[in-house]
């Protein structure tokens, strides 16, 4: 019973944790701001996830947590900083709503996902029921910065940050099959498409990579 | 058990990964275009095979079924005759320069890992895979939207790819919740995902759970669909990047989203305390259909116009799958292989009209079928098809959805109705001027492919004539097993 209790202490605080990191996105207006606070989300993740491998002797999920840890913490955020020096990016992010609104609007999703899962998932298991409960509120807070932001880089950092969501959500469910596949298929998705194609062909005609720039070339000419 | 039919799977799987990795080294134009479209056909006939081998019983990765197979051999022809297509299309975009010979061999290659994607979907029986599926051949078309490179290729990629990625999360977060509602019943582990197993013990999942998983779903693979508050990358997608493309996207790409959210629907029916899906479908449906109604009159741009379309009848499978019954269903399955084909024959239309006046503005063509009686014909009767006049095959099916909601709910028959005759109107507006009045643009010959346009517009003629008995008893019997 007290080994229970600590393992679902310390899976709750590392869960909270992260929403609390994603919070702490919400506000950030610089770009290496926010790449670092990426970094600690994904390290915080790449934490939560080995102590799930742990507590649920499940060792694949070491991997899960490793490639949070070498990938997601390190080699993004790094490539990540590189570009955003080597194009000149602004670094000052340019939201497309304020701080206050955009939290207020943070606290509604966390509020709503709670109430949501810990409503319908009264039946299953409490660890499970709150991971996911957190999980919901990481996926939904990564929406917003996609939402809030112009700037193609931080939508980037929405996205991945609403991805370690989904690890967590996927990990916290006991014996799901197929983690580490999606977690390694996430991966090569975002450094294959996000790094590779967009950024740098977006580089190469546009002067900025501010999305709204490319809303001028809208199709939709009269 | 027998070998033949393994076999035939896997032949659908693995020519389009065969090919794909030939087709990413071979150098040239003509041959790569040829090995396309043989591979193409190759794999028509293996998911034609599938009607006559002996079926595999479901394992936990493949599944074919009476339904699956409706998709996969509609699939595997569409993407066969796009293949002739695109050969031809292709040879005038490298003339132009708009590609260069090393786009081309990715965009040979991602072709078939697309289709390969797609086939995956179709045969999975693990609701992990399908999702994976899913995601390979969305990412390809993202890749090929933007592979024309220009301002407006990279936002509609760019767009495709922000919103796809939401719809791909909420898909994952729905795919998880069904694991979650399953475990108890079905144990941990792999089984817990397989969609056969589901099915069966579906009536004893926690229904709470199931509902919420059922609305990340669809708004995840709905977001796919291209329903009406989910289909802001659609109408870009469809009109930055290459016709061929488009023609998939609208003909294919959709279907595979339809058929994961129908497999959902059917395991949430299963379930008699979770919400009815129909409902929501309904209504999700119907907001597509007048929503892209309106939106129909005010486009300036050819293949925007059809990808709005897409929209509005995407918006009525999805009305008959959501009204449900043998009747509904049986409709909203005929129109939607009724949809797939005429809509890629327009596209195909559309994209060689496109090249031989080198643009996409409506109010720059006009006349076709004065300068181009084939194309200007071909398309005037791929427009009358998907606008649903008789005596074409879509006429056929969005009469039998229309009667039988008249029959359970005549104020959405009615709302329906008011959202046909909505797109009809603008869709016959544009086409009297694009196909008839004084030629403007360019009148040069045209170097088209009308083969694969023509054939599916006949088979679209035939079905609204007569539909052959035993298609009909299949397409009856699916309808049941839609619930």
């Amino acid at each position: 019973m007290q080994m229970h209790s600590l393992s679902f202490d310390v899976s709750h605080t590392l869960a909270g944790s992260l929403v609390l990191i994603s919070f702490m996105m919400l506000y950030q207006d610089r770009l290496y701001s926010l790449l670092n606070v990426f970094a600690l989300h994904a390290l915080v993740l790449a934490l939560s996830v080995a102590w799930q491998a742990y507590i649920q002797n499940a060792p694949h999920l070491y991997i899960t947590a490793a490639i949070a840890l070498v990938f997601k913490a390190m080699v993004i955020p790094f490539a990540l900083h590189r570009i955003v020096r080597q194009l000149g990016i602004h670094r000052d992010i340019e939201a497309a709503v304020g701080v206050g609104p955009t939290m207020l609007a943070g606290m509604a999703l966390v509020a709503l996902s709670m109430v949501l899962m810990l409503r319908v998932t009264a039946e299953a298991d409490p660890l499970a029921r709150e991971d996911l409960a957190f999980a919901l509120s990481v996926v939904l807070l990564g929406l917003l910065v996609m939402v809030t932001r112009r700037n193609a880089v931080s939508q980037v950092v929405g996205f991945m940050s609403l991805e370690n969501g989904l690890v967590l959500a996927a990990t916290g469910a006991k014996g799901m099959p197929l983690v580490v596949e999606i977690s390694v298929a996430f991966s090569i998705l975002i450094a294959f498409i996000v790094i590779g194609i967009f950024l740098f062909r977006i580089r190469e005609r546009f002067d900025s990579v501010d999305v709204s720039a490319l809303d001028d070339f809208r199709g939709e000419q009269r | 058990m027998s070998p033949g039919s393994f076999d035939s799977i896997a032949a659908v799987l693995l020519i389009p990964n065969v090919s794909a990795a030939l087709l990413a080294v071979l150098p040239g134009y003509r041959l790569p275009a040829r090995l396309n479209v043989v591979a193409s056909f190759a794999t028509f006939l293996a998911a034609l095979s599938l009607f006559v081998v002996d079926r595999p019983p479901p394992g936990p990765y493949v599944l074919v079924d009476d339904l699956n197979i409706v998709f996969i051999v509609l699939n595997t022809f569409v993407g066969f005759t796009t293949s002739i297509f695109s050969a031809s299309y292709i040879a005038h975009e490298l003339e132009t320069g708009r590609l260069t010979p090393r786009y081309l061999r990715f965009y040979h290659a991602m072709y078939q890992i697309m289709m390969f994607g797609m086939n995956l979907a179709f045969v999975s029986n693990n609701i992990g895979l399908m999702w994976v599926a899913v995601e390979i051949a969305t990412l390809t078309t993202v890749l090929m939207v933007g592979i024309y490179r220009t301002h407006a290729a990279l936002e509609a990629a760019w767009k495709y790819f922000i919103l796809g990625s939401v719809g791909i999360a909420f898909a994952l977060f729905g795919t998880i919740l069904v694991y979650m509602a399953a475990r108890p019943v079905v144990g941990e582990g792999q089984d817990g995902m397989v969609w056969t197993l589901l099915i069966q013990h579906a009536a004893n999942f926690d229904p709470s759970l199931l509902n919420v998983a059922f609305i990340f779903l669809l708004l995840g693979y709905g977001t796919k669909v291209g329903l009406a508050p989910l289909h802001a990358w659609l109408p870009d997608a469809h009109a930055e990047g290459p016709t061929p493309i488009s023609a998939v996207l609208s003909g294919l790409l959709l279907n595979v989203a339809l058929y994961a959210l129908l497999r959902f629907k059917i395991l949430l029916a299963a379930n008699p305390d979770a919400i009815a899906p129909g409902p929501l479908m309904v209504t999700i449906g119907l907001v597509s259909v007048v929503f892209a109604a309106f939106m129909l009159y005010r486009r300036r741009d050819i293949k925007r116009l059809f990808a709005y379309s897409s929209i509005e009848h995407m918006g009525i499978i999805v009305f008959a799958f959501g009204m449900g019954g043998p009747l509904a269903n049986f409709a909203g399955l005929l129109h939607m292989v009724m949809h797939s084909l005429t809509k890629s024959a327009i596209f195909y239309a559309v994209g060689h009209i496109s090249q031989i006046k080198g643009t996409q503005r409506i109010s720059r063509i006009r006349g076709l079928t004065v300068t181009h009686p084939a194309l200007g014909w071909g398309l005037v009767m791929g427009v009358v098809a998907i606008a649903g006049l008789p005596p074409l095959g879509i006429f056929m099916s969005e009469f039998l959805v229309v009667t039988s909601t008249f029959a359970r709910a005549p104020l959405l028959a009615i709302i329906l109705v008011f959202g046909l005759l909505l797109a009809f109107g603008a869709l016959t507006l544009r086409l009297t001027s694009v196909a008839f009045g004084n030629p403007r643009g360019s009148k040069a010959p045209a170097e088209a492919s009308y083969v694969p346009m023509f054939a599916h517009l006949s088979l679209v003629l035939i079905a609204g004539i007569y539909l052959p008995t035993p298609l009909v008893a299949w397409f009856q019997h699916v309808a049941r097993l839609l619930g």
